[in-house]
């Protein structure tokens, strides 16, 4: 079984690759424009791994990572952090919001879907 | 999705978010910003700057790093956005804009132009910040080096809390490894609770210890562990054969997979029951509360849009217009059938009309586009055309909001360019010789967009010198366009900027003049059904106006006969239509007529002959004339032989067929099936007009050599 990814990030960009990319490694995608939206689509869908853009409109990264994990649905659901950032002190951040795993763009194709597979059991 | 089909959206994108970025950094300037404002500046650059970074753009994401990092500067209060800092933050913009344009046309970037800002950039930031900000990109994937001999390495892992509280899954840790190798898994359970009401869900009672075996080093375990080290309690190390206490001993009270040669699959069943859902899901009464009682302020949404493909709406543009002259045709049907009682089927009809002209104008507005954008892109243009030549000028842009066609908003684009450039070059006046003429030493130029009744007026006005018309018709003169004593108007003169061969290459300079003249500005307007139009006042400044039709497809028509034939001539280059009397009509010459109105003198033009055609009748009085705007006459009038109707009509290209046939802007097909031309009324004005000027001429050669 695919498993099912949900993709946030406000650039269409990067939904666009990341689509493209995980796609063609076999697994299933949802995409969301930002924050709000990407936690509306999580209570929605059944998302195997959820990977979010840290800087949105609306609700960043850290704000969904903290939605996902206080919620009532999936909350250990596996959730990697799309940054352009390669810094500890992001890294601290994430971690402290819940964050499984960070991937620094631009992300290298099939180190992202080794991860994915790593996180996902698939 | 192809990779170019994404390199092309993310060109697109960059577009959309240089237009936030403007946006806010004029909020900025003009004290309106708020924290959202300068964290909305930042985002659209370090959206740019992250999806740049996929496509290896390195210019760009070099670029926008350094500006992102003042932006950060700036949205911690760390930096404040001063009128030094803003200027560069413009200029920043702009570079970040070209670097943008220069990565899709592929070609590198003029570090000329970025170095400097770079540095100014970097001049806001302090030593310390800057050093800190060594970029660079973490490579995800790891490489081997060498071929070790293969080892066995014992891997010890206690998740915590943490680590189940950040979405991770020891089964699925233990699986990788196995992916890497074959492993022998034990597990240690003598922190388990004895007691089960004291067992807590997501507390680290066990430890693994899993001895991967076929390794070259510990890198690939690490990869493993690559989010989570810090989250349990792990080690890694090489096996000690030297060591008694080999792997699985005494301690280690449950041997799970003791068979080296036969790695066991390690699926959740065949684990202690109590750590398989790290993801034990809450009490349902917890639900609505943490949910529901989340009831924020209100949130702006991204505005949510549809991206089509642009051929589906051509082909849905095309059927409309099959659909308005199927409505002309049943129109005619109606007439022709002279139906009794026929007064509601007309007001059916109406709505009919009333509905298509709606679903015409619904499927136009998916085309049209604000040209916002384009407005950025030149305000864009004028600051640096302004910078290149030393002049002090305000640009204003007024309209933004005007949405034009697609296709019109892309091939204005360089027209406008142009004709910026010109205005800042050529139009306003340096510093000093504003200051000479009492005008305030910084010039305005002003490029608004308008609609007005069926079309868009783009003006570009600039309160410079003006035309100086004296030396253009001197310019014209030279190269033989006029004769150097023709009478002209001041209208006429300022319409010679835009004669094929009229170059300004006198006055060149590394601004305009970059071999594009103004007639290549006119053919493209032209091009696009429109017109443009000059006005100057000497030391006043310059006018140019563009006006375009609102649709491309769609045309409002007079519907006219002519010799027999019905033909169309578009509605907006009509001023009026007049049966003239005897007493409107002059002569000239042998055939050249003239009709008075308002006291002037206006050229008629035989539409019949000028086709090679014969008119129905040959007494102007008993014809219809249609007074038209046009560039190069300015006003003529139009003799046909009657006016039949005014609709609208699909404009059909007939230059794949036939080629570009001088008068004849395209074709259509009226209600009755049968095809009609559409006239060009401009092109068929500039032939007169060329005429007019040869008579004259040969006039003034025949009185020369009379005498």
């Amino acid at each position: 079984m695919s498993a099912h990814i949900l993709a946030i990030d406000d650039s269409r960009t990067i939904r666009a690759l990341l689509t493209a990319t995980l796609e063609k490694a076999g697994f299933a995608v949802t995409t969301a424009v930002d924050g709000v939206d990407g936690v509306e689509k999580f209570q929605q869908a059944q998302a195997d791994l959820v990977i979010t853009d840290v800087n949105m409109p609306n609700k960043d990264g850290f704000g969904v990572i903290d939605d996902i994990r206080q919620g009532s649905v999936n909350r250990a659901v596996p959730v990697l952090v799309l940054t352009t950032e390669s810094g500890a002190a992001l890294k601290e951040r994430a971690r402290k919001a819940g964050a499984t795993g960070w991937i620094v763009k631009p992300f290298d194709d099939d180190a992202l879907v080794s991860v994915i597979r790593r996180l996902t059991g698939t | 999705m192809t990779d170019s089909a994404i390199l092309d959206a993310f060109f697109e994108e960059c577009e959309d978010l240089l237009v936030a970025l403007s946006d806010g950094l004029e909020d900025m300037r003009e004290g309106r910003a708020d924290s959202e404002t300068v964290n909305a500046v930042f985002r659209a650059v370090h959206s740019i700057k992250g999806a740049a970074g996929a496509f290896s753009l390195e210019d760009l994401v070099g670029f926008a790093h350094t500006f992102e990092t003042v932006l950060d500067e700036v949205r911690s209060d760390k930096l404040t956005a001063d009128d030094d800092l803003l200027r560069v933050l413009q200029r920043a913009g702009d570079i970040l804009a070209n670097l943008v344009d220069a990565a899709r046309d592929d070609i590198p970037a003029d570090r000329d132009q970025v170095d400097p800002v770079i540095e100014e950039l970097q001049s806001f930031l302090g030593t310390e910040a800057a050093a800190e900000e060594e970029f660079v990109f973490e490579a995800l994937s790891l490489s081997f080096d060498g071929a070790a001999s293969a080892a066995r390495y014992v891997v010890r892992f206690k998740p915590g809390q943490e680590f189940y509280a950040t979405g991770n899954d020891p089964v699925l840790f233990i699986a990788a490894l196995q992916d890497l190798g074959p492993c022998e898994i034990t597990v240690e359970k003598t922190e388990l609770p004895e007691d089960f009401d004291s067992f807590v869900w997501n507390e680290g009672y066990l430890t693994w210890q899993i001895i991967v075996g076929d390794q070259q080093n510990d890198l690939a375990i690490r990869e493993v562990f690559q989010f989570a080290e810090d989250l349990c309690e792990l080690q890694i190390a090489e096996e000690d054969l030297d060591e008694d206490a080999p792997a699985g001993d005494a301690d280690l009270a449950d041997v799970v997979a003791p068979d080296v040669d036969t790695p066991v699959d390690v699926a959740p069943v065949d684990l202690p029951p109590v750590d398989t859902p790290p993801a034990a899901p809450a009490p349902e009464a917890d639900a609505p509360s943490t949910a529901a009682a989340k009831t924020e302020k209100p949130v702006k949404r991204a505005a949510s849009t549809l991206r089509v493909d642009p051929e589906r709406v051509d082909r849905l543009i095309n059927a409309v217009g099959e659909l308005i002259i199927n409505q002309s045709v049943i129109s005619q049907r109606i007439d022709e059938a002279e139906l009794p009682n026929s007064a509601e089927l007309y007001g059916d009809l109406d709505d009919y009309k009333l509905l298509a002209r709606e679903i015409q104008e619904g499927v136009m507005a998916i085309r049209a586009q604000p040209v916002k954008p384009l407005f950025q892109r030149m305000l864009r243009i004028g600051r640096e055309a302004a910078d290149a030549t030393g002049k002090d000028v305000n640009l204003i842009t007024e309209g933004e909001g005007t949405e034009v066609d697609k296709i019109v908003v892309e091939r204005l684009a360089d027209p406008l360019t142009h004709m910026i450039r010109n205005a800042i070059d050529h139009g306003i006046e340096s510093p000093e010789d504003r200051a000479a003429t009492d005008k305030p030493k910084t010039g305005t130029l002003r490029l608004t967009a308008s609609q007005r009744s069926g079309s868009i007026v783009i003006e570009i006005i600039d309160d410079g010198a003006g035309l100086n018309r004296k030396r253009i018709k001197q310019i014209a003169v030279e190269k033989g366009l006029v004769s150097a004593d023709a009478t002209l108007s001041e209208q006429e003169i300022d319409h010679l900027l835009f004669a094929p061969g009229f170059s300004t290459a006198s006055v060149v300079t590394n601004l305009s003049g970059r071999g594009v003249g103004m007639d290549v500005v006119k053919t493209a307007i032209t091009a696009l059904g429109g017109r443009i139009a000059i006005s100057s006042v000497a030391g006043q400044g310059t006018t140019f106006s563009i006006t375009l039709p609102l649709t491309l497809a769609v045309m409002d028509g007079m519907i006219i006969h002519i010799g027999g034939q019905t033909m169309v001539v578009p509605i907006a280059s009509i001023l009026e239509t007049i049966r003239p009397s005897p007493a409107d009509l002059a002569e000239i010459g042998l055939s050249n007529h003239l009709l008075r109105i308002r006291g002037e003198y206006v050229p008629i033009i035989d539409l019949a002959s000028r086709l090679g055609i014969a008119p129905r009748a040959t007494a102007l009085t008993d014809r219809v004339l249609l007074l038209l705007q046009t560039e190069s006459v300015s006003q003529c009038a139009l003799a046909v032989d009657d006016i039949l109707d005014q609709r609208q009509v699909v404009v059909k290209s007939m230059k794949g067929s036939y080629g570009e046939i001088s008068g004849i802007s395209g074709a259509t097909i009226l209600g009755d099936g049968k095809i009609a031309l559409i006239i060009d009324p401009e092109a068929i004005a500039a032939v007169q007009a060329n005429e007019l000027n040869a008579q004259v001429t040969a006039q003034r050669e025949v009185s020369h050599a009379a005498t």
